[in-house]
């Protein structure tokens, strides 16, 4: 299984997090620290794949991010790396031509989309067609309700001149 | 209130605002943080739901990204959560999945809101609360939550019951007892057609099977289905990690996947599938010889690709493979050398366990050759662990892999001089101990030592020094196998000793000591002139002299070349001559009444000339160089070299009076006070130190009548009561009965130390009074026996003998470790899903098929299995009255429930399904 997910800037800054094992707050920071320092260190020819803490961390650099996953000793370190690309694809899809910025501006989305991809740990939908159009149906409920409420203040302001 | 309301709702910062202010923030941003907060906990508390949300979304950013603390704000979550508006509802769940964990206070709060959303007619609602249980399920939330997991297992929105059977994997682990309601249909779905059902429960299978494999192998025919029938590589990796679980358990189950395993082997593009292929055969199908090679052949592909990941998945199947095929590592063994050169430190510390690997008797040597070389070439870092692993493997089982110790010595003396080793401290011990375990390697090490001691440069090497020390003790130790003792004495008086630590010069202090001791015995020995000495040790006096000559010619030649012009100033022509005259005359005398030989007189005489020039000059040098360290701070270092200036003092006296004096009998007198002395100190030096047994203290019996405290409290008040020498020679014996093979040279050299000086009366006192305590002489021999020579001469067949008798030994002593019992939640676990898996085997059985060979089949094999979980289960259910008689009467309920459908199938067709 899976047991976090982190987004890690070219220059070690935090993009996104998201724990599936149990960590504390603490441990949160040190892992991501003690991560960061081992993976941003190593060179692009080197291969994916860290030994750490008797698990393994999976990553791969896509422009100025690095996607990383921890996972078990005996997990199948390729059907993770897809598993990442399939990620990124989709957020490509999603925002088109994804940049860092998109994640920045749009943290909550990418944690709406990750939680269509993998669920407990484990990959749930590898079907992209199908992530984007789970993603795009919630999207939609939303502004729906977006419109709701736009309508709302309208009679409110009017009520109020 | 509306307005208020309002007035939060325009002017709240949202989300967006808040990035972009931390985006600018180029120096506080800590204040920057610290002021949000404090606007969050404010807003946070509105009675708007959309004021609230944006702050709580806020608060999950920072927390996510910042890793600020929220769990302060749990409650405000739940409120969120219970929004009627889906866009609200989803910030509020994300925000729980985030923080909340088993010791969030506020979790009773939500177990009806769960419930409701888990029963919501919007999916992505049911959505939410399914995510969000598979992240928090406590044992309550579980078992409460069990009837709408359940549900959710077959509903017909698939969207829902992928999410529902993940769900399954943290609720089972929660709360056990929810597989007798949830695993039957967990099992229906993997004969799921939806590609997206059987991809979520086959994740669960891989997940429970690893914990607790035995219990599937009911479902084998499911997951070979699969194996066989599937296209979806995510799938087929899942399903072989189970078969990889299952198949050791069950040899008939290995034979039936081998064929469709190796089929995806060789046909499949996808390298991540053939790569789960490759790893189940070498861990699983080890004995099938045709899968093996074909999987060989994959990692051979793998190890030459341009791909680091695959070079290095590549080196990790090998590692796989080395217990049981260890020549499929061998025959790759030009790639995984060339891997040591890799630019990735983890393909290059793959590359270096698998040579290690490879390492057996018969080519350690040639291995450890090209790991040296690569040792030079590499960065410090991998350097040193190429050395570790080097020592480590080679020191295994008390070097069980090594034949010629001269080799390896020559090895531990090569690594030392490699640049950036810093692997003193295990070489220092393995030079010791092997000075102490072979007889045979003791030339070879004096003669390492030597080299590394006579070498001026590495005194400044902070990583050497405790090689030195190493090579100090073995030279003072090993003294008579030398073949210069004067070379010896020369390295360690070297001025540049005084970069050395206080600890390590102590060393070299008290090896100078030894060797001076064993150069005054030679001396005496060539200088001895009396009758009755020659007749009472004819024998050894003649071994002892041809030793002695070998070492006068070589300090000949370095006394001649250093010291000739005080030779010529201290050179008394008249005295000289009649000395020579006297002594030349009672030689002869001497040599006619015991032997009947006549020897040259001149030859004698230059000899013993040259001798004593030598020994004088030595005298002279060590009180040049150790007379500054009685003013040393450090007591070890001062106490030694005060101990051994003085006996210089006292030798050199009498030394130089022997030779100024013409009266044949007063030289006599003070010869033989010198000699006497001399003596003693020999002996002291002489006795051999052995390696310590690991299992020696455990022979030590308790005597009858004694009770061992664990407190030893008792012990002070004893020892104020006891004087000072007494309590001094009780410290002797505790060293010698606890020190073990590992010890480092220093404290060897402190017990040495300490007990020729206190032999002689109080540790003879100490041993009459405690007698019990000592090994008794046999069991001595047989410690000595235990670490037999290794004599390079024998045969191949005598040397495995001794080695075996070594690691039976140490394998004998070693103590079995008992198996603890599985935790009784995992134990629960597992005998909840055998009960559901042995009434859910009615079923299929019983249901239609539409072929009668697979009909036939299956029934069979389910039969076997079946016998097989009887017998299983009649154990536990033995163990479990030991346990609990409340206990006892449920197990017996649903061991009734569970034989019930036998007798059912052998009367009615239909068996009601007693989980609906």
């Amino acid at each position: 299984m899976i047991n976090f997910v982190l987004l890690i800037s070219r220059q070690g800054k935090v993009r996104l997090t998201k724990w599936y094992s149990p960590y504390s707050q603490k441990e949160r920071s040190k892992v991501i620290r003690e991560l960061s320092g081992m993976i941003l260190s190593r060179a692009p020819k080197q291969c994916n794949f860290v030994e750490w803490r008797g698990h393994k961390v999976v990553y791969k650099r896509y422009a100025s991010l690095y996607f990383c996953m921890c996972i078990d000793q005996d997990d199948n370190e390729l059907e993770v790396l897809e598993i990442i690309h399939h990620f990124v694809e989709i957020l490509d899809r999603y925002f088109g031509s994804v940049c860092e910025l998109d994640l920045i501006f749009n943290f909550h989305k990418a944690y709406y989309i990750l939680d269509e991809i993998l669920i407990a740990g484990e990959l749930q939908e590898s079907s992209k067609k199908t992530v984007a159009r789970l993603i795009a149906a919630q999207d939609s409920l939303v502004e729906n309700a977006k419109e709701e409420v736009s309508s709302l203040s309208n009679i409110i302001a009017q009520a109020t001149k | 209130m509306a307005g208020s309301s309002i007035m939060e709702n325009l002017f709240q910062r949202t989300l967006e605002d808040l990035i972009k202010g931390l985006r600018l923030q180029l120096i506080g941003e800590s204040t920057f943080i610290s002021n949000a907060t404090e606007e969050i906990r404010r807003e946070v508390k509105s009675t708007d739901q959309h004021t609230k949300s944006i702050a709580l979304q806020k608060l999950s950013y920072l927390s996510a990204v910042h890793a600020v603390d929220m769990s302060w704000a749990c409650f405000h979550v739940v409120e969120v959560m219970s929004s009627s508006k889906f866009a609200h509802k989803r910030i509020g769940y994300h925000a729980a999945s985030q923080s909340f964990n088993d010791n969030t206070p506020v979790l009773l709060l939500i177990t009806n809101q769960l419930r409701k959303d888990l029963s919501s007619t919007n999916h992505f609602e049911v959505s939410l609360a399914l995510d969000l249980l598979s992240r928090i399920a406590t044992l309550d939330l579980a078992r409460d939550l069990t009837p709408e997991v359940f549900k959710l297992l077959s509903t017909a929105r698939v969207f829902i019951r992928k999410k529902a059977i993940a769900v399954v994997l943290r609720v089972f682990d929660k709360y056990p007892d929810a597989v007798r309601v949830c695993f039957k249909r967990l099992v229906e779905n993997l004969e799921s057609s939806d590609p997206q059902v059987v991809t979520a429960v086959i994740g669960v299978f891989c997940e429970l099977a690893a914990k607790d494999p035995g219990s599937y192998l009911p479902l084998a025919p499911e997951f070979y289905r699969i194996l066989v029938d599937s296209k979806n590589n995510w799938v087929l990796i899942k399903v072989l990690k189970v078969f990889a679980k299952l198949a050791p358990l069950e040899p008939r189950l290995g034979k039936r996947i081998v064929e469709p395993v190796c089929d995806h082997m060789g046909r499949s593009g996808a390298k991540s599938l053939v790569f789960e292929c490759v790893r189940t055969v070498l861990t699983s199908l080890s004995d099938y010889e045709s899968a093996v090679k074909l999987a060989v052949e994959k990692v051979r592909e793998l190890l030459v690709d341009q791909d680091p990941n695959l070079r290095y998945l590549g080196l990790q199947a090998l590692s796989v493979a080395t217990p049981e095929h260890l020549w499929a590592v061998i025959e790759n063994k030009e790639a995984v050398v060339k891997s040591l050169s890799d630019d990735d430190s983890n393909i290059k510390i793959e590359s270096l366990r698998l040579l290690m690997a490879m390492v057996s008797e018969s080519h350690v040597a040639d291995i450890s050759r090209v790991l040296l070389n690569y040792a030079l070439k590499s960065d410090p870092e991998f350097s040193n662990q190429i050395l570790g692993s080097i020592l480590t493997t080679c020191c295994r089982n008390v070097y069980e892999i090594v034949v010629d110790f001269d080799w390896y010595v020559s090895l531990l003396g090569e690594m030392a001089m490699i640049p950036n080793c810093q692997k003193g401290e295990e070489i220092e011990t393995q030079l010791v101990d092997i000075g102490m375990r072979v007889k045979d390697a003791r030339m070879q090490l004096v003669r390492v030592g030597r080299d590394l001691l006579i070498d001026p440069a590495l005194l400044g090497n902070v990583h050497l020094h405790r090689i030195l020390c190493a090579a100090a003790w073995i030279a003072g130790e090993y003294v008579e196998v030398a073949a210069n003792p004067f070379e010896l004495m020369d390295a360690l008086l070297q001025p540049r000793t005084s970069l050395l630590p206080p600890s390590i010069r102590a060393v070299y202090i008290n090896s100078a000591f030894k060797i001076l001791i064993f150069c005054l015995d030679c001396y005496i020995l060539q200088n001895e002139g009396s009758a009755s000495w020659y007749s009472d040790n004819l024998a050894g006096g003649q071994s002892d002299l041809l030793s002695v000559k070998n070492d006068t010619e070589a300090a000949e030649l370095a006394t001649c070349e250093g010291s000739n012009d005080e030779q010529h100033e201290d050179f008394n022509p008249r005295n000289a001559t009649e000395s020579s005259e006297d002594l030349s005359v009672k030689n002869d005398i001497d040599r006619v009444a015991t032997h009947g030989q006549a020897s040259t007189p001149p030859t004698v005489l230059g000899k013993k000339n040259s001798m004593h020039e030598s020994i004088v000059s030595l005298l002279n040098r060590i009180e040049l160089i150790f007379g500054p360290l009685i003013a040393n701070q450090d007591v070890e270092v001062l106490e030694r070299a005060q101990n051994l200036l003085s006996l210089v003092q006292l030798i050199k006296e009498e030394i130089i009076d022997n030779l100024v004096q013409s009266v044949v009998d007063i030289a006599n007198k003070k010869v033989t006070r010198v000699t006497a002395i001399i003596n003693l100190l020999r002996d002291a030096f002489t006795t051999e130190l052995g390696p310590v047994s690991t299992s020696a203290q455990g022979r030590i019996v308790v005597p009858d009548g004694l009770v061992l405290k664990e407190n030893l409290d008792d012990l002070q008040a004893m020892c104020g009561d006891i004087e000072l020498p007494s309590s001094s020679s009780f410290g002797t014996g505790v060293p010698h009965l606890t020190t073990t093979s590992d010890t480092s040279s220093s404290n060897l050299l402190k017990n040495e130390e300490s007990g020729p000086l206190k032999e002689s009366t109080s540790l003879i006192e100490h041993r009459k009074r405690h007698e019990l305590y000592y090994l008794p002489s046999e069991k001595s021999e047989i410690v000595s026996d235990e670490y037999p020579p290794a004599k390079k001469d024998k045969k191949r067949a005598n040397q495995t003998k001794p080695r075996l008798a070594l690691v039976r030994l140490d394998d004998g002593d070693v103590a079995p470790i008992s198996v603890k019992r599985p935790e009784p939640r995992d134990d629960s676990l597992s005998g909840a899903i055998k009960d559901v898996l042995l009434r859910s085997e009615t079923g299929p059985c019983m249901s239609g098929s539409s072929r009668s060979k697979n009909h036939g089949h299956s029934h069979t094999k389910e039969r076997r299995h079946r016998g097989k979980e009887k017998i299983v289960e009649g154990e536990e259910h033995d163990q479990r009255e030991k346990k609990k008689s409340g206990h006892c009467r449920g197990r017996r309920k649903t061991h009734q429930r569970a034989k019930s459908p036998v007798n059912v199938v052998s009367h009615t067709p239909v068996i009601p399904d007693f989980l609906l």
